[in-house]
């Protein structure tokens, strides 16, 4: 059975997949439904959704239509998930396959950084980079990665102490290859599955600390973000607790989208470590 | 016993390099901010050049950055963190004062997190496949994709202000004057509503481990050979397959530390919780660089202290542990 039917015969992927689908499409319809600036204001203020039908879902304080800052808010959480986890997996990759294929005392370096990285608290550390560079998307990206890397880089370095005993790297280094070469041109390549098996769990994590982030305030001050609409909606918690609210369902949903279709392909494709 | 001492001794020689590593990196991070403490001091209160060079010269800001990184390495060796530019006091004791409110925070947290879900894990495992199982499964998941402030202001709601049975933030009633267990009893309520906010998310995380472990103890032998010896599933399930299913969640115990003391800044922001993530925004905001490496550092020796004591707990647990290294 192909990997697609199987992943189709699993009622949890698939629905994780429409999540997944729903919020992509949010996200690139965004400028052709809502053209113009989401943060602008379109109506009176603290309008109840459901009210006026121009404003489907009602407005927030300053007046600002909460569906179109919604939409926007997705482009926002699924730029900076997917950037943030690329940007981890990348840095630990790199670093797991440079600890793990060079040994000795560069392996003692790289892993006592990474020890180092994974003993203060990751949301600190990105509250910490963000505060000192200014909040940006890409400042949050790589505030973001900064604590997540640490995963990746142990489970690529454990891969690639196993993969470079294999008789091909042997054959690599008998016809003379470089030994920066066979790293990331023939053991990285090989150490890879498990290490992108833990990309949905990254992409759930960087998005809930996007809106962790944001919502203290540090997030992208020119963009919507769910995190910035919840402490927006905050200061009205007691007459309009659904500004607050809803934007955290699009969160929760997003992130259990995220879990469920990644879970999905894991299994449907066996990529998951000891399977493989 | 020596087996324990043995590793404590590694690890403890470890834990100085990683910390060695976290000050620098940290201190030198902080110093590529544009603009200090006195910038942020001035905007608020005003002064002319002159006062800016003497509030520098009495900060030691105007020294190079590698004399103040040797200063800084100095003075934490006699446990001096420095002094904080916003409370005008000793960081080391801005953050002694805040640190028992965290710790009571995350001890809640993840005695209720643990405790519920590796309960609730043991439920779901004992049939694996069952109705209960697959619910439960799912349930943790999309707890586990719940953020945590927002759950925090959906119990603010629902508790505190529709329903009005517990208070909306703080530590305790301000100005009470209460003393002993009703101060004590006072501090529990005001604690339920952020522990669980805090707790909820990693139960998911405890559940589902669980729940996994038990399903791979339960294709083993031995669970068999105790099926044969007629032994009642009741008795297999706690003593046979449980128990061998907890000991990753002892070491997942260390691994979360970090992350739940991450998690309790939003919290602590959420409920106006004085404690040391509060401080670590309270920080960020007044661009008190010094306070909030030190907050950094002693969230980082926090973890190494709480990692060394599940190491040491996981030793006596499971005797496999450190032998080799003993016998060495």
């Amino acid at each position: 059975m192909s990997p697609l039917r199987r992943f189709l015969r699993k009622p949890e992927a698939v629905a994780g997949a429409i999540l997944l689908a729903a919020l992509v499409a949010m996200a690139l319809s965004a400028p052709m439904l809502f053209p113009g600036d989401p943060q602008a204001i379109a109506g009176p203020a603290l309008l109840p959704p459901f009210q006026d039908w121009s404003l489907p879902l009602g407005t927030d304080r300053l007046g600002r239509d909460v569906l179109a800052e919604l939409f926007y808010g997705a482009r926002t959480s699924l730029a900076v998930g997917l950037a943030a986890a690329a940007a981890a997996l990348a840095i630990g990759s790199v670093v797991g396959t440079l600890a793990g294929f060079a040994g000795g005392l560069v392996d003692e370096v790289l892993m006592r950084i990474t020890d180092a990285f994974q003993t203060v608290p990751g949301f600190l550390l990105a509250l910490a980079f963000v505060s000192v560079v200014g909040p940006s998307l890409g400042i949050v990206v790589i505030a973001i990665a900064l604590g997540t890397w640490t995963g990746p880089a142990r489970v690529a370095r454990a891969e690639v102490l196993s993969i470079r005993e294999r008789d091909y790297v042997a054959g690599a280094r008998v016809i003379g290859m470089h030994p920066l070469a066979i790293a990331f041109r023939e053991v990285l390549p090989n150490a890879l599955p498990p290490v992108l098996a833990m990309s949905s769990v990254i992409v759930a994590a960087a998005i809930l600390t996007e809106a962790a982030l944001s919502f203290l305030g540090l997030g992208d001050p020119n963009r919507a973000t769910w995190g910035g609409m919840i402490a927006e909606g905050r200061a009205v918690l007691r007459t309009a607790p659904f500004l607050s609210i809803v934007p955290g369902i699009a969160l929760v949903l997003t992130v259990l989208g995220v879990y469920l279709a990644g879970e999905g392909i894991v299994e449907t494709t066996a990529v998951r470590r000891g399977l493989s | 016993m020596t087996r324990a001492l043995i590793l404590l001794r590694r690890r403890l020689v470890g834990s100085i390099f990683v910390l060695l590593i976290v000050v620098v990196g940290t201190f030198l991070l902080l110093e590529a901010a544009p603009g200090d403490a006195v910038d942020a001091y001035i905007v608020s209160t005003g002064g002319d050049a002159g006062m800016i060079e003497l509030l520098r010269h009495r900060w030691g800001l105007d020294q190079s950055e590698l004399t103040r990184l040797a200063n800084y390495l100095w003075a934490l060796l006699h446990l001096d963190l420095g002094q904080s530019v916003t409370f005008s006091r000793p960081i080391r004791d801005v953050i002694l004062e805040r640190l028992p409110t965290t710790l009571l925070l995350m001890v809640s947290a993840t005695a209720l997190s643990f405790g519920l879900g590796s309960a609730l894990g043991i439920y779901a495992g004992a049939r694996p496949g069952s109705v209960r199982d697959r619910f439960l499964s799912i349930g943790s998941l999309a707890l586990y994709a719940v953020p945590g402030f927002w759950l925090g202001l959906v119990l603010i709601v629902v508790f505190a202000v529709d329903l009005r049975w517990l208070p909306i933030g703080g530590i305790e009633t301000l100005a009470s004057d209460k003393a002993g267990l009703d101060r004590a009893a006072d501090i529990a309520i005001h604690l339920i509503l952020p522990v669980s906010a805090l707790g909820f998310i990693y139960l998911a995380l405890y559940l589902r481990m669980m729940r996994a472990g038990m399903a791979e103890v339960w294709r083993q032998d031995f669970v068999l050979a105790a099926r044969a010896r007629g032994l009642s599933r009741r008795r297999i399930v706690l003593a046979h397959v449980a128990g061998n299913a907890l000991l990753p969640l002892v070491t997942m115990l260390g691994l979360q530390s970090a992350q739940m003391l991450g998690g309790s800044v939003v919290i602590e922001s959420v409920f106006s919780v004085p404690g040391l993530g509060r401080l670590a925004q309270e920080a960020v905001a007044a661009r008190d660089t010094p306070l909030l490496l030190g907050i950094i550092l002693t969230s980082a020796v926090l973890v190494i202290v709480i990692n060394l004591l599940v190491d040491i707990a996981y030793a006596f647990l499971d005797p496999r542990i450190g032998a080799g290294e003993a016998g060495a």
